[in-house]
C-alpha cells in the first residue's frame, strides 16, 4: 500500500508545480524506498530504465533540419499559403489535418507528422494565419490557437493508430489476452477501434467549428468596435 | 545491419553539437548549464550501454540536478524576421518539398525496410527510417539553400534550448512506470479498484472499468501501463467472466477509453508538455486544457460503446 506515495508525491509535485524532473526522481525515490530496496538499488534500476527508452529523446534529431527551414522562411511561407487561400479558416484547415493525421496513422504510419515534424513548422502557422486573415491575434487567441493545432495533431494519432493492426497497444492487448487464455487476432481488436475513431472525429470537429465560430465573432466584434 | 546503434550515434552527435554551441551562446547567461546538460545527454546517447546501471543512473541524477536545481537559460539570438521572409519570398513552395523529406523517408521507410530485413532490424524500422530522412533531408537543404556549415546545427541548438528540460521529461517518464512496474504498484491499483465495485451492477463495473482506464493513465501517463492492471482487476474477472461479455470490444475500447486519459494529463509530457514547449506556449498545460472538451464527451462515448456493444 505504501508505494502508492510515490504517485501522491507525483500529483502533489505538479499541482504545486515543482520542475517535474526533480518531482520523478523524487517519486522513483518514495516508490522504491517503500517497496523496501535501498538507493543503489533504485538508483540502478532508474539508470537502467533511462538507457532501455533512450528512443523515446532521439526525436530531436529533426531540430537542426526544421531550424534550417525556419531560418529560411518556412513558417513565412505557410502563413502566406494559408492567407491567399479564400475561405480557410481555422476549423477547416484544422479539421482537414485531423482526417489526414486520423487516416495516415490507421494506415500505420504513425511517425510521418508530429509536434516537431509537422505542428510547429507548419500546421500552427497556418492555423495562425488563417485566423489572423481578418483581424489581428491577441496573444491569448493565439496561444489557443497554437495549443489547438497541437491537441488536434493529438486527437488525430491516438484515435487513428489502434485501426492498424500492427500497433503497440493492439499487441499489448493480443499479448495479455493470450496469457489469460483468450486468443485473437489483432484485426478482432483493431475493427472495434472504427465506431470511437468515427465519434472522436466528430466531436473535435464540432469543437473546431465552434472555434471559428468564436474566432469569427471576435473579428466582427472588433470590426464594430472600431 | 543498421538499427538502434546507427540512430543513437547520430542522436549522441547532435546532442554533443549542441553542446559545444551551447559554450558559444554568449546571449545565454547559463550558457554552461546548458552545455553541460546536452553534453550528458550525448554521453548517454553514445556510450550508455558501457556506463553501467549505477552510472547511468548517476548521469540522470547529473541531468535532473542541473535542470532542476541550477536550471537551464534561453539565448536572445533569432534570426530576423526580414531575413525569414525573404527566404520564403526567394524560396517560395519548395520550401515545402524539403519539409517534406522527413515524412516521405519515414513513409518509403517504413514500407520498403519491412522487404529488407537483412538491411535494417525490423523493429526498427521507423526509428532508422526517421534518421535516414533527417540526413537526407540535411544534404538536400545544404545543398540547395547554401547556408554556412554550422547553421543548421545552430538553428537547432537554438530550437533545443527552447524546449530545454522538457526534451526528456518523456524519457524520465518512461523510466518512472519501469521503477513502479518493480514496486508493484499497479497490483496494488488493481486491488484497491476491484474492492470499490458495487457487486452485481455491470453498469457500475463498465464505468468503473472506463473510468479506472482513464484515472490510471492519467496518473501513469501511458495507457500501456493501465492496460494490463485494469484489465486484470475489473475487464477480465467481471465483464468477461462473469458478464460475459466480448474480451476484443472490451480490450479494444478500454483501451482507447485509456487513450482519453493521455488526452487530459501533463504526465504524458511528449504529447502534452513537449508541444507547449515547441509551441512557445505561455501556459505549460495549454494543450492538456485544449484537450479537455474533446476527451471527456469522448471518455463518456467509449464506455456507452462498451455497455451497448460487449455485452449483447
Amino acid at each position: 500500500m505504501w508505494v502508492l506515495l510515490g504517485i501522491a508525491v507525483i500529483v502533489a509535485g505538479f499541482v504545486l508545480r515543482f520542475n517535474p524532473l526533480l518531482v520523478v526522481v523524487a517519486s522513483a525515490a518514495v516508490t522504491g524506498l517503500a517497496a523496501g530496496l535501498d538507493l543503489h538499488a533504485i538508483v540502478s534500476a532508474f539508470g537502467k530504465a533511462f538507457n532501455d527508452t533512450r528512443y523515446v529523446s532521439v526525436v530531436w534529431i529533426v531540430l537542426p533540419v526544421i531550424g534550417l527551414l525556419e531560418r529560411h522562411g518556412l513558417q513565412e511561407r505557410a502563413r502566406a499559403l494559408i492567407a491567399g487561400l479564400k475561405g480557410a479558416t481555422t476549423g477547416r484547415l484544422l479539421t482537414g489535418y485531423l482526417l489526414l493525421r486520423q487516416i495516415t496513422a490507421a494506415l500505420g504510419l504513425t511517425s510521418v507528422a508530429g509536434h516537431a515534424q509537422t505542428v510547429r513548422p507548419l500546421v500552427a502557422p497556418m492555423a495562425e494565419a488563417a485566423a489572423e486573415v481578418t483581424a489581428p491575434l491577441d496573444p491569448a487567441t493565439r496561444d489557443k490557437v497554437k495549443a489547438m493545432a497541437a491537441a488536434t495533431d493529438n486527437v488525430g494519432l491516438f484515435f487513428g493508430e489502434d485501426i492498424f493492426i500492427a500497433i503497440g497497444s493492439i499487441l499489448l492487448m493480443k499479448g495479455f489476452l493470450e496469457q489469460q487464455g483468450i486468443v485473437l487476432s489483432p484485426f478482432d481488436l483493431s475493427i472495434w477501434a472504427i465506431p470511437t475513431a468515427i465519434a472522436a472525429f466528430v466531436i473535435h470537429a464540432f469543437r473546431l467549428w465552434r472555434l471559428d465560430r468564436k474566432l469569427a465573432a471576435r473579428q466582427l466584434g472588433q470590426g464594430a468596435g472600431s | 545491419m543498421i538499427g538502434l546503434p546507427f540512430v543513437y550515434t547520430l542522436a549522441g552527435l547532435t546532442f554533443a553539437a549542441f553542446a559545444a554551441l551551447s559554450v558559444g551562446d554568449s546571449t545565454n547567461p547559463k550558457r554552461l548549464a546548458n552545455a553541460a546538460f546536452w553534453g550528458l545527454l550525448a554521453l548517454s546517447m553514445l556510450a550508455g550501454d558501457r556506463l553501467g546501471d549505477f552510472g547511468n543512473g548517476l548521469l540522470v541524477l547529473a541531468l535532473v540536478g542541473i535542470a532542476g536545481l541550477r536550471g537551464l537559460g534561453r539565448g536572445t539570438g533569432d534570426s530576423l524576421v526580414e531575413e525569414r521572409q525573404a527566404g520564403a519570398a526567394k524560396h517560395g513552395n519548395r520550401l515545402f518539398l524539403l519539409a517534406l523529406v522527413i515524412p516521405a523517408t519515414a513513409l518509403i521507410g517504413t514500407l520498403l525496410f519491412e522487404y529488407l530485413p537483412a538491411l535494417v532490424e525490423p523493429k526498427q524500422v521507423t526509428l532508422v527510417s526517421l534518421a535516414l530522412g533527417v540526413i537526407l533531408a540535411l544534404i538536400i537543404g545544404l545543398a540547395w539553400l547554401r547556408p554556412p556549415a554550422l547553421v543548421p546545427l545552430e538553428e537547432g541548438r537554438r530550437l533545443m534550448d527552447a524546449v530545454g528540460w522538457a526534451a526528456i521529461l518523456p524519457q524520465m517518464l518512461a523510466s518512472l512506470g519501469a521503477v513502479f512496474a518493480l514496486a508493484g504498484v499497479g497490483q496494488v491499483v488493481g486491488q484497491l479498484m476491484s474492492g470499490v465495485i458495487p457487486g452485481g451492477s455491470l453498469l457500475g463495473a463498465v464505468l468503473a472499468y472506463g473510468l479506472g482506464m482513464a484515472l490510471f493513465t492519467m496518473v501513469m501517463g501511458n495507457a500501456f501501463a493501465a492496460f494490463p492492471v485494469m484489465a486484470a482487476a475489473i475487464g477480465l474477472p467481471l465483464l468477461v467472466h462473469q458478464y460475459h461479455g466480448d474480451p476484443a470490444i472490451i480490450a479494444a475500447i478500454g483501451m482507447l477509453a485509456g487513450f482519453c486519459g493521455t488526452l487530459m494529463t501533463p504526465m504524458a509530457a511528449n504529447f502534452n508538455i513537449v508541444p507547449a514547449a515547441l509551441l512557445d506556449l505561455a501556459d505549460r498545460n495549454a494543450v492538456v486544457k485544449a484537450q479537455i472538451g474533446t476527451a471527456l464527451p469522448l471518455l463518456a462515448v467509449n464506455i456507452a460503446l462498451i455497455w451497448w456493444l460487449a455485452f449483447p
